[in-house]
Parts: C-alpha cells; sequence; structure tokens
C-alpha cells in the first residue's frame, strides 16, 4: 500500500500550526453582536419574577430573552442518532433552573461591556429549592429535579421522574449466585470514578447569521454539524431545511461538543434580531455550564475458581447525570458494555445500571464514554483477584480474555473479529521491564513498582450510525472528498483522505477534503463513538470503489472498449492489451463535455452491526515517596491494537494524548462541588490538568491485527486510549505501598493517609 | 487612550480603553493568531514577544506595549513554519488551537537558550499547556528541530 | 470583570503615592497576572512603568531587588544564582511558565502577601528587608505580620551573608500552587525554619527555630524534634489542595528534610 500505513502529516497542519484564520471566532463577523448569559447563581430554583426593562433601556443592548421568549418544547442536546434514546428534559430557557450556571436570561448587545452591563441590571426574583446533591441519595431525596409533565424519552430507558431517576437497566445472563457458589475466590470492592472536564483548549462557541435567502446559518465548533441542525429546528420550532451548519476547525473536542452546548443561543438571537451572533464561552462557563464525564459509583463483584478461570461478574453502576439526562443511558451502559466481553469464560453475569439527576452540571460523552469508569472498576478487581489467587496479574488475563473468533454471554452469539491484546500483554511486559520490576523495588525513601491494566472500547455505534461519502473527479483530474464527519485535530480528514487516495491510486495532494457544512457534506453523524475511521472510512473507501468502477466504465468507453478489458493505475486508463490510453485529465473534461456525458461521482453510504473492539494494555511504572505519598509516574506503556494503522505518526499521538488525558484523570483532575452545588474547580488554577511536567515516558507500541469488517483491517483509536492509566497506576500504588485506592484521583493526601489509617480505606 | 508601538517590525498606533489587555487588541487588529484558552493567566495560548520575550497577552494591559515592540506568528512566519513542519511532520500540531502561542515560546527558547537539555527544555515549556498530544510529539519535534539528542 | 477608569504612568513615586491615595479605589498595577479573576472597579490605575524599579543590584552588603522586578528575572540572575544556593530562582522556578514569570512583579507579590506564595517563603528564610515609600523600611517578617496603609512597595532589599538555605514544596501537579511549601536557613548556627501555603501566607515556627538553634550539635534526632515542632506551633488550614492535618504531616516531612538538606550543605 502506498498511503495507508504512512506517517503522513495532517494536511490541514502547517496552516492551523502557523496561526492562520481558520477557527469559528476568525471567521466571525467584527459586527456580530456578542451574547452573554445570565446563569442561575442556586443549584435548583424556581424564577418568580425576572425584569429586565432597565437592561433592555441600555443603549446598545439589542435583546434579552427569558423563559418568556422560548417555545415551549423539550429537547435533548445529546449529539445521537435521531431517535435519540437521551430524554427531552430541556427548554432553551426555563422557569426551573437545575444547577449552578443553568441558562436564566440570553442578552444580546453591540459589545462585551455592554452586554456585561445589562446583565447586571437585570432583577431575577427567585424561590430557591432543596436542591439534590449526594447523588447516591438522589432516588430518596424529596425533591424532584425534573417534575414537569411534558418530559419524554424516545425509548423505555426506565426513567422514573419521581424518583430522579433518568434511567436504569439490567442484564443478567446465567445462574450468577450458583456461579458463585461455586467459585474458589470471590473479590468484591466499590469504587468512585470522578467527573472529568474535557478542557479542549478551545471553548465552545458559535456564530450565527440570516444569508441572504433568509436560512439560519450557524458556524459552530462543532463535533455533530447534523445533530446541531436537527435540535435547532426542534428547539427553535422552524424546519430543519432554513438551517445550515458550518463546521470549520475545531480547537479540541474530547466528547465535549457531541453536546450541544452554545448553538442555540446565537441561534434564537439571530433569528429574533435578523443580525449576525456570536457566543465565546470563557473558560469558567466551559467549566461550569456545558457537561463533563459522569462521575459514578461502581461495585464489582468477580469469582473465580483456584486456577484463575473467571466464571462469574456482578457489576452495579451508578451514575451521576447532573441536571440533565444527555447520554445518561448510553453512558453508564457501556460500564459493561465495553468490560464484560473482556473476561469471555465467564458462565455468569449480572450488569445493573442506574443514571441519577442530580442538581450539578449535566454529565455528557467525554473520550471513554463509560468505559473509561468501567475499566477502572473492573480491572482494579482483576487485579484484586490476582492478588487474592496470588497470580500475576498478567497471567490471569492471559488466562481469560476473549480471542478472536470466539464469543461471549453479552455478545450472544457474535465472533470477535480480531485481537492481538495477549501479543499487546506480551509485549508490554517487555518494554516496561516487569519480570524484572514486578511488583516493587524498594529505593529507600521512595519505592518503585509497576501495575497494569487492559482495556476495550468499540469502533462505531453498531446497527445504529450510518455515514455517508461522496467523491467528485473534477474538471481537471483532481478529486474532491465530501464528508460529514469532523476532524477536530484528529487527522482524520487526513487518514479518509488517505485511505480515497490509496483506491484510486492518486496522490494526497490530488485530493481536496471538504467537511463539514450540512448543505454540502453527505450525512454524517459526527464523530464520535470512535467511528470515523472505522465507519466513515469504510463509507470513503465504497465511495472511492464505486468511483474508480465509473472511471474504469466511462475510460472503456472513450477507448471503445469494455470495463474488464481496461486497467487504471490512477493517472490512466489503459487498454490491457497497451493499444489504447486515456489520461485521468482527459477522462474528466471529456465526461464534462457535450451531451450524454456526466461528471464522475463515487457515493457511498456505511454502517455496521458489529462495533469490533481495540485493545490496549497498559502498564505503569510509579514512584512513590513513602513519607508524602506522592506518586511520580516514571514510565507508561501503552500496546495497541486497532487493527491496521492508518497513519502511525497520527495515532501514535491519539495514544499519547489519550494515555495523558488518563493520567490526569488517575492523578490530578478532580471536578469538586461545595456544599451548595458551586463548582470549585472552575478554572487551570483549581482544575490542574497535566502539564509537561507531569507525564513521565511514555511508550507507545502497535501490535497490528487484522479487522475484517474494517476499512484496511482498520478499527478505533480515539477513545480506548484513555481508559488503562487510571486502573494501572492504582495498582502500581498497591505493588508500590500495599493501599488500594478505589476514589479517583489519586492524590497524595489519600496515598498518604491510606497509608497512615489503613483500615478507614 | 492612543498609543504608538512597534508590531511585528511596523509602527502602529492604536485607540485602546485603559483596561483593555493586549490580546483583545491583538485580534481586533486583526491578528487572528492570538488564542485565549483561559481567564486565568496560565494556559500560554495567548504568548506573544514583548520586546522579544514571551509574554501572556492576555494579563497585559494593551497601554504597557507603549512603546515596545510586540511580535506576533504572523510577524515570524518563517522562522515558524520552518519549526512548524517539523512539528507537523510528527503529528503533533493536533488541533491547532495552542500552536501559535506554543510556537512562540519554543522559538524565544531558541533564541534565549543554548543548547537545551531535555529538562530544560521541557521546563521553559512548562506554561504552555496541550490537551490533545499529551505534549511528548511536541519534545521529539523540538528535539530535532534544534539537534538536540 | 475588572474596570479601569484611568490608566496613568506616574514620572515620579511620589506623584505615584498622591494618585494612589486620592481615592480608594485607586490602585498601583504589578504583574496584572490576576487582574481579570478580579472584578476590581479601578478609577485610576497606577502604572510604575516610568519609575525604573524593575532593577535586581547586587551592593557590597545586600541585593536589592525593585518593585517591578519579574519572576523571570529572579529566576536568571546571577547574584541570586550565586547566593543563599540558588533558593531564590529555586522557588519561583516552578511557577506556571516563562510566559507568567516574565509579568509577575515582586512588588504585587510581597504587598500582596499571597498566601500561595512560593516567594515569600523563600525570602522570609533570609533576612529580608521592605521598603515602603511612605512607611520605610522594616522587616519582611515585621510587614507580613501587621497591616500597613495604603502604600508604594518600592523595592525589598536582602542583606548578603553566608547564611544556607533551602527551599521545598509539595505540589501534586509540578504547576500547580504548592500544597504546602518551606524554607530552612542557617547562618552562624542561628536556624529559621519558615513555613507557607499553609494554606495561610508564610510564617516562621519561631519556636522550633529556635530551639534548633540552641544544639551545639545537631543529631538525627534534633532535627525529628524541630521538624515536628514546627508543625505543632504553626496552623494549617484546608482547602482544594489539601486538608489541614495532611498539612501539619507534610510539615514535618518537608522541614525535616530541608534541615537535613541545609546541613549537608555545610
Amino acid at each position: 500500500m502506498k498511503l495507508v500505513g504512512k506517517g503522513i502529516a495532517k494536511i490541514d497542519g502547517l496552516a492551523i500550526a502557523t496561526g492562520k484564520p481558520a477557527y469559528t471566532d476568525d471567521l466571525a463577523a467584527a459586527n456580530a453582536l456578542v451574547i452573554k448569559i445570565l446563569r442561575s447563581p442556586h443549584a435548583f430554583a424556581r424564577i418568580k419574577a425576572i425584569d429586565t426593562a432597565e437592561a433592555e433601556k441600555l443603549a446598545g443592548v439589542a435583546c434579552i430573552l427569558t423563559h418568556r421568549d422560548v417555545p415551549q418544547v423539550r429537547f435533548t442536546l445529546a449529539g445521537q442518532s435521531y431517535p435519540e434514546p437521551s430524554p427531552y428534559d430541556r427548554l432553551i430557557l426555563d422557569e426551573l433552573v437545575r444547577y449552578v450556571g443553568d441558562e436564566v436570561a440570553i442578552i444580546a448587545a453591540v459589545n462585551e461591556k455592554v452586554a456585561l452591563k445589562a446583565m447586571g441590571l437585570i432583577k431575577v426574583e427567585y424561590e430557591v429549592l432543596e436542591a439534590v446533591l449526594d447523588f447516591e441519595k438522589a432516588t430518596e431525596h424529596p425533591s424532584i429535579v425534573h417534575p414537569e409533565e411534558d418530559l419524554f424519552c424516545n425509548f423505555d430507558t426506565g426513567l422514573i421522574k419521581e424518583k430522579n431517576i433518568a434511567s436504569s437497566q439490567t442484564l443478567e445472563l446465567g445462574d450468577l449466585e450458583a456461579e458463585f457458589q461455586q467459585c474458589d475466590v470471590v473479590v468484591e470492592e466499590t469504587y468512585y470514578t470522578q467527573a472529568q472536564a474535557h478542557c479542549m483548549m478551545e471553548t465552545y462557541r458559535a456564530y450565527s447569521y440570516l444569508d441572504p435567502l433568509g436560512r439560519l446559518v450557524v458556524v459552530s465548533s462543532t463535533q455533530i454539524p447534523f445533530h446541531v441542525r436537527r435540535q435547532l429546528a426542534r428547539a427553535l420550532q422552524i424546519p430543519a431545511s432554513r438551517i445550515r451548519v458550518i463546521k470549520p476547525r475545531i480547537g479540541g473536542g474530547f466528547g465535549g461538543k457531541q453536546t450541544t452546548v452554545a448553538e442555540i443561543f446565537p441561534a434564537i438571537v439571530t433569528l429574533k434580531t435578523g443580525l449576525p451572533a456570536k457566543i465565546i464561552y470563557d473558560r469558567k462557563e466551559t467549566f461550569t455550564s456545558s457537561s463533563s464525564r459522569h462521575a459514578m459509583r461502581i461495585k464489582v463483584r468477580l469469582g473465580a475458581d483456584q486456577a484463575g478461570t473467571i466464571r462469574a461478574i456482578d457489576i452495579d453502576a451508578l451514575s451521576d447525570t447532573g441536571a440533565y439526562g444527555e447520554h445518561a443511558s448510553t453512558v453508564v451502559s457501556l460500564v459493561g458494555e465495553k468490560t464484560l466481553p473482556l473476561y469471555n469464560k465467564t458462565k455468569a453475569l449480572r450488569f445493573v445500571a442506574q443514571a441519577v439527576y442530580t442538581n450539578k452540571m449535566n454529565g455528557g460523552a467525554l473520550r471513554g464514554f463509560g468505559a473509561t469508569q468501567g475499566t477502572f472498576a473492573m480491572e482494579s478487581t482483576v487485579n484484586k483477584l490476582a492478588d487474592a489467587l496470588k497470580m500475576d496479574p498478567s497471567e490471569i488475563r492471559l488466562k481469560n480474555l476473549i480471542q478472536a473468533g470466539e464469543t461471549c454471554l453479552s455478545y450472544q452469539g457474535k465472533l470477535l473479529g480480531s485481537s492481538s491484546l495477549n501479543r499487546c500483554i506480551e509485549r508490554g511486559k517487555e518494554l516496561i521491564g516487569w519480570q524484572e520490576k514486578y511488583p516493587r523495588k524498594d529505593l529507600g525513601q521512595k519505592v518503585r513498582a509497576v501495575g497494569m491494566a487492559v482495556t476495550m472500547q468499540g469502533s462505531g455505534i453498531a446497527e445504529i450510525d450510518t455515514a455517508s461519502a461522496e467523491i467528485r473527479l473534477n474538471d481537471a483530474g483532481s478529486y474532491h472528498l465530501l464528508i460529514g464527519s469532523t476532524d477536530m485535530g484528529t487527522g482524520s480528514d487526513t487518514i479518509l483522505a488517505q485511505m480515497a487516495a490509496e483506491v484510486l491510486a492518486t496522490s494526497l495532494e490530488n485530493i481536496i477534503v471538504h467537511a463539514a457544512d450540512t448543505d454540502v457534506s453527505p450525512y454524517d453523524p459526527g464523530s464520535y463513538a470512535s467511528s470515523t475511521t472505522y465507519v466513515t472510512g469504510m463509507a470513503v473507501v465504497k465511495a472511492a470503489e464505486d468511483l474508480r468502477k465509473k472511471i474504469l466504465l466511462n475510460g472503456a468507453r472513450f477507448l471503445e472498449s469494455s470495463s474488464e478489458e481496461v486497467a487504471f493505475d490512477g493517472k490512466t486508463i489503459k487498454t490491457l492489451a497497451g493499444t489504447k490510453a486515456i489520461t485521468l485529465e482527459k477522462l474528466a473534461y471529456l465526461s464534462l463535455l457535450g451531451a450524454g456525458n456526466c461528471q464522475l461521482v463515487g457515493h457511498a453510504s456505511h454502517g455496521s452491526n458489529v462495533s469490533p473492539p481495540p485493545f490496549i494494555a497498559g502498564f505503569a511504572e510509579v514512584e512513590v515517596d513513602k513519607e508524602t505519598g506522592q506518586v511520580d509516574l516514571v514510565n507508561y506503556v501503552a500496546m495497541v491494537d486497532c487493527g491496521t494503522v492508518i497513519n502511525p505518526n497520527l495515532a501514535r499521538i491519539q495514544v499519547e494524548g489519550g494515555v495523558v488525558q488518563g493520567i490526569g484523570m488517575a492523578l490530578f483532575e478532580d471536578v469538586r462541588y461545595d456544599q451548595k452545588g458551586n463548582l470549585l474547580t472552575n478554572s487551570f488554577m483549581q482544575y490542574k490538568i497535566p502539564c509537561r511536567q507531569d507525564i513521565g515516558n511514555i511508550l507507545v507500541g502497535f501490535e497490528e491485527s487484522y479487522e475484517p469488517t474494517g476499512p484496511f483491517g482498520a478499527k478505533s483509536i480515539g477513545e480506548v486510549v484513555i481508559n488503562t492509566p487510571a486502573p494501572a497506576i492504582a495498582h502500581a500504588v498497591y505493588n508500590a505501598v500495599g493501599v488500594r485506592l478505589t476514589k479517583l484521583p489519586i492524590t497524595p493526601e489519600k496515598v498518604f493517609m491510606a497509608m497512615t489509617n489503613p483500615t478507614d480505606f | 487612550m492612543q498609543i504608538e508601538t512597534i508590531l511585528n517590525n511596523q509602527r502602529v498606533t492604536w485607540q485602546i480603553a485603559p483596561d483593555e489587555m493586549l490580546a483583545d487588541t491583538l485580534r481586533a487588529y486583526g491578528l487572528l493568531s492570538v488564542k485565549q484558552g483561559c481567564d486565568t493567566s496560565c494556559c500560554g495560548l495567548c504568548t506573544v514577544w514583548i520586546d522579544g520575550k514571551p509574554t501572556l497577552s492576555c494579563s497585559t494591559l494593551a497601554y504597557r506595549v507603549k512603546g515596545k515592540e510586540v511580535t506576533t506568528i504572523e510577524g515570524v512566519q518563517s522562522e515558524a513554519a520552518e519549526f512548524a513542519r517539523v512539528l507537523v511532520a510528527e503529528g503533533a500540531e493536533q488541533c491547532g488551537f495552542c500552536s501559535p502561542g506554543f510556537i512562540m515560546t519554543v522559538l524565544a527558547m531558541k533564541h534565549e537558550l543554548k543548547n537545551p537539555t531535555e529538562e530544560e527544555i521541557i521546563h521553559y515549556l512548562t506554561g504552555n499547556l496541550c490537551r490533545c498530544t499529551g505534549y511528548l510529539g511536541q519534545l521529539r519535534a523540538i528535539k530535532k528541530y534544534l539537534g538536540v539528542d | 470583570m475588572f474596570t479601569i477608569d484611568h490608566l496613568v504612568q506616574p514620572q515620579t513615586i511620589e506623584e505615584a503615592y498622591q494618585i494612589l491615595n486620592e481615592h480608594t479605589s485607586n490602585t498601583i498595577l504589578g504583574g496584572c497576572a490576576y487582574l481579570r479573576l478580579g472584578s476590581k472597579k479601578i478609577r485610576t490605575a497606577i502604572d510604575l512603568a516610568n519609575l525604573h524599579l524593575d532593577y535586581i543590584q547586587e551592593h557590597p552588603a545586600t541585593i536589592e531587588i525593585g518593585a517591578m522586578a519579574t519572576f523571570r528575572d529572579l529566576e536568571t540572575h546571577p547574584a541570586l544564582k550565586n547566593h543563599f544556593n540558588g533558593i531564590i530562582p529555586h522557588s519561583v522556578s516552578s511557577i506556571i511558565g516563562v510566559q507568567f514569570r516574565n509579568i509577575v512583579t515582586v512588588g504585587a507579590t510581597v504587598y500582596s502577601k499571597y498566601g500561595f506564595s512560593d516567594l515569600l517563603t523563600a525570602l522570609l528564610a533570609l533576612d529580608t528587608e521592605v521598603k515602603l515609600h511612605q512607611g520605610g523600611s522594616m522587616t519582611l517578617a515585621d510587614f507580613l505580620k501587621k497591616p500597613y496603609p495604603k502604600d508604594i512597595l518600592t523595592a525589598i532589599s536582602i542583606q548578603k551573608n553566608n547564611c544556607k538555605a533551602i527551599y521545598q514544596d509539595l505540589r501534586n501537579s509540578k504547576s500547580d500552587f504548592p500544597i504546602l511549601n518551606t524554607a530552612v536557613s542557617c547562618l552562624d548556627n542561628q536556624w529559621r525554619i519558615v513555613v507557607g501555603a499553609r494554606p495561610l501566607k508564610a510564617e516562621i515556627a519561631s519556636k522550633a527555630s529556635r530551639e534548633l538553634s540552641d544544639k551545639a550539635v545537631i543529631r538525627a534526632e534534633d532535627v525529628k524534634n524541630a521538624a515536628r515542632g514546627a508543625a505543632e506551633e504553626l496552623s494549617f488550614g484546608t482547602n482544594l489542595r489539601g486538608t489541614a492535618a495532611y498539612r501539619r504531616a507534610m510539615c514535618s516531612i518537608l522541614v525535616s528534610r530541608a534541615i537535613t538538606e541545609v546541613l549537608a550543605c555545610r
């Protein structure tokens, strides 16, 4: 292969790195109205009265909107294919405000200063209600976060609003208690995974205007332009055909921009005023009023025989979805969905999951979805089980992990298409030096130790998400690749172009990539759920093959042969006999001349009925200060099976970036609220993402497998990368100082306190 | 208020408000490479040079550059592109939103430190946050660019 | 959001002082790194840029640092690298990043008496004087203890001597504020133990310092006792970065390590 498998630089890389204007705010008109949002200071309150008269009188104020000015139709902001499984529990502005930071009024003015001044003039009278803040007590709480009559969900996801339950589910296969009875060893533990903030460097922002025909155009830093269009249509009660959503370059997403956060506000202002409008969230708003990873409590019980075969798994997950139910049911379901298949020698399993409403910022999609939370709980318990069995933790995995061609209880007969996870473990052990280092080495004041974890994710959402791609042969012989997926910095535009170029045997420079604009791009759900390489990639391969066929067919027609008698080498269509030839350029312009011709366009849609898992074996080597509890990560090894690696440079950066985000979750990052529901960690000062001194050495390796259902054998990579650091580091800390930390993040204080008072932990 | 400053080697006159921050002035003046990632002076995205020193433009009152030299990445495009090509070859620009500020810090480091060690490089750049890359690809690019082992 | 109605750059310190006292909301500008965090409504902001206070000068008996010298200046100045085991550069070099340290000023940091300050902890371990335009000179310890009328800090001055000094801190993320920091110094067997980021502002553990200074020979046990003593005599609080109990425990550890390191310097 010429281009697939090559570490090609991103096609937009040089432009964005050197600061060319390419992002939402760079493209907004200078005269756009500036929008600011008045936000609730209370965790739960009813707006009794709201007086905007003084503010409206201020010179330069264009409009102020309150809950009286918005359509009374509920919707969800979750970026999911329609019909979404998230509850329709929002209005643009509601009389009831459900968390500190919830929207109370929209203010649009000629500049920021005027908007802020107007905000200060709005008088709101609140009836403060008792807030639900402890998610473990939400179901029994006297307050109901969503008492509204018109709360609605497209599916029965187990929503019980009176008990603040946003979703509940149970999966039970086999006779669980009977299996546990037969197990020689049973271990059990309860874990708490914290909320995590996405912290993409470009905060939420959107800009809107009316085009000359009066259609609403929204330029947005989003991962989901087509879902945004659909949600805007419902929320604003206008036809989707009147809306165009354009995604320019995005300054990072990590799932945050899979929820529609900011777009509605400029859109409604533009509709009401006819004027261009923009909103730029500051970092504080981004922390307080968007979404975060769902915080969870996860109980895991594992049973095994003396030989170390895991026979029964019981998982109980409780998820805090906060004030709104975006991705509530799907995130928590991944706690089981992406952990249970790994250990497929089980005879019985149970997975109980519930997501509850509380009066805190809503949860949402964040890289790893629920798999990250589930992996921490499951892998920590597998490590505990290995300890109880006195087995090497790598051995217990090699003994129990699912192999390609096998199935598992929850797959219900479907077979795993590819896996090199066992090879990843073997190679990872070599690279970290497991044999010499496990479990620990005492260095005096400090102790060094290693730990491990494995994980899987998916590649796209099986039987739901379908992507389309189109490739045109242009008049001068270049190609236009049109896609609706949303490169958020990952390089997906580049790897999709690599795939198209590979099929069409052309160079990357000969392919112009266009994405994403709902007026132009073929439909794509967007870039999330680790879907773009696998799902959109397959659509691109099929579209390129479709076009290739048409090139052969039409080339043959001009050469007065049949398509079986010609070959295409990327530049020329020749007869097999070699007697006649036509260049691609000539074919391109001849196709556009005269009667009976047509422009050659390849088109395809692709959806998959499986979501093949990529795998990672992660190994952490830490140094723990025995006196302070400080944990320094020294080395991290991530061995990856993402099927065929389409672009090794970009894949490697995905792994490194994801591992560091996982390290952040393991050691530093913690979304914290005070007793009244105020977010305490609302800046990069108080919410610490890893800096470049925090991460040690990270070694990334690939053990390729071949996924039969993926483009060129590829699976996904974007999310699986974040899952192993927390359990692997927790395991290494245990091996270092003998304390098993079950609440993330692992701060020096928690380690110290656990060492000092082991009974409390 | 009116000030004169040397912006990317050109003398310019700005009308500014007393509480205007340099980052806002620069963007309003069309220097759209200047990005902001936080409100608390700790992400490094808005880094520009004032008299050659890497500085947070989000936290510098515009008035304070009166009579000084301000340099943004628009003013050092060829040097920036030279490094950016190495960065991009590693795939380590990713979303690119932090890249202009990051590159301005890398170039300042190149001018300020002679033969920096890996540790010195990491220390010098600690104030530039990045959420996409995990920093390692950036480090590989810097080492290649500077010829550090 | 903060606002400034007027911005002035006075030509003399006296003029700056006059303007400062014309209105309660008039304010001297430091590095402005934290200006945007607050919602101060400033009538007249006074920038000392024309007063040439951005110096670090080595004199025969002192090192004098002007109020407008930046943390980056402290970090890179040869005189500060060469004195007191480089404690001053060491104490500031972990703070956020170069572009931040290029704006943050010594004057504003000392004048604001920030609890989380790394610099104050280090300065307090040395013989540091604070110079106020109106209030005159005083020791840093006195300045930190008492409230003073609104004034302009023009410089700090550090006595040059053979003091051995070590700074230690505990941070979770390396660029975070410290959970706790300590500076320990020793000059002619006179020990000074300073602990900051408790999260209250830096303070000298006087009793523990005195007891350690009284020892003719310092044994391992004395180090432990002094460290424990410092943890007992100082007060600690709880914030996002740590509880009072953890800070107290860490005080013993860090102080003990710092004393040991000072002993090794001799």
